[in-house]
């Protein structure tokens, strides 16, 4: 896999590890700015619980 | 056999690389959420003072009426409100209270349960806030001591509560944030602030509560004492 993105990557080396790094900045970028943010919402130790049945509405929920 | 192998090789490279992504989620959570919403809470809290004017009373006038309450209850969802401060967490300690308690209100500050009461309120001003990450609010929470000050910054006044105790309950436990804590479906008789965090740290199994009484009321026009805001010892800042 990445042996295949090393040999698609053109020109000489120095230019294919300065490509290589911008692809991981890049990839880190799409993860800290939209897929952690998304993927977030639905992780357990960030869910704000709710509870059926409460006497308060709108208030179901708690912060971690 | 070289095709199997190839396979197992990128399968093997697969599984570092999703490896990698969970460290940089870990990384992302626990470090730049709070990165993140520090600033952005800084950001709330400076807007939040220019809104509300300056709290001298030459500048101002001492006939500026009050906020009615009826404006406050009308407090869009997700909308900052007032400011928090409490000298038990740093002297420079100050949060935007926000209304509502969902995931995105909880990542821009302290978040007000929408149905109970408004600071200084007669019942319960209840807020949420996070113990770790996201700027974490409620970080110290756990050192709150029977008598610290946490005032509640609005356009009108300086609203001074008092903590009077604290409890650990699991998360089902929503009669903390009645109008008498821990008392559903008594009349209130006199202002309470209740504050909900994560227990223990990085956890979402328990919370730890903790409930204050309202001591003082301060126009906003008479300015905060500097005694009271005075950071009690043995305080981590």
């Amino acid at each position: 896999m990445y042996g295949l993105l090393w040999r698609l990557l053109p020109g000489p080396w120095p230019v294919k590890v300065l490509l290589s790094l911008i692809l991981v900045v890049g990839v880190v970028a799409v993860c800290f700015l939209w897929l952690f943010p998304v993927i977030s919402t639905y992780m357990p130790f960030n869910s704000n619980s709710v509870q059926s049945g409460l006497p308060f509405p709108g208030s179901a929920t708690f912060a971690t | 056999m070289k095709a199997l192998r190839g396979l197992v090789h990128t399968l093997g490279e697969v599984f570092i690389t999703l490896g990698l992504l969970l460290l940089l989620f870990v990384v992302w959570q626990l470090w730049w959420t709070d990165v993140v919403a520090n600033s952005e809470q800084a950001g709330t809290v400076q807007a939040l003072e220019r809104g509300f004017g300056p709290a001298n009373l030459a500048e101002r006038g001492a006939a500026d009426p009050p906020v009615p309450l009826a404006t406050l209850t009308k407090i869009p969802f997700g909308e900052a409100f007032a400011i928090a401060r409490i000298p038990r967490f740093g002297a420079d300690y100050a949060r935007p209270v926000l209304q509502g308690t969902d995931h995105d209100t909880l990542t821009k500050g302290i978040a007000h349960y929408q149905s109970t009461a408004f600071p200084g309120q007669v019942g319960n001003f209840a807020v949420a806030g996070h113990r770790t990450t996201y700027g974490k609010p409620f970080s110290n929470i756990d050192l709150l001591r029977k008598g610290d000050v946490i005032v509640v910054e609005t356009k009108a006044s300086y609203i001074v509560y008092a903590v009077d105790r604290h409890v650990i309950v699991t998360p089902d436990h929503v009669d903390v944030i009645a109008p008498v804590p821990q008392q559903p479906g008594v009349q209130p008789k006199q202002a309470w602030m209740t504050m909900t965090a994560c227990h223990p740290r990085f956890s979402a199994s328990q919370r730890y509560v903790v409930f204050a009484k309202l001591v003082r009321r301060i126009p906003r026009a008479s300015g905060l004492p500097a005694s009271l805001m005075a950071v009690p010892a043995g305080t981590v800042g």
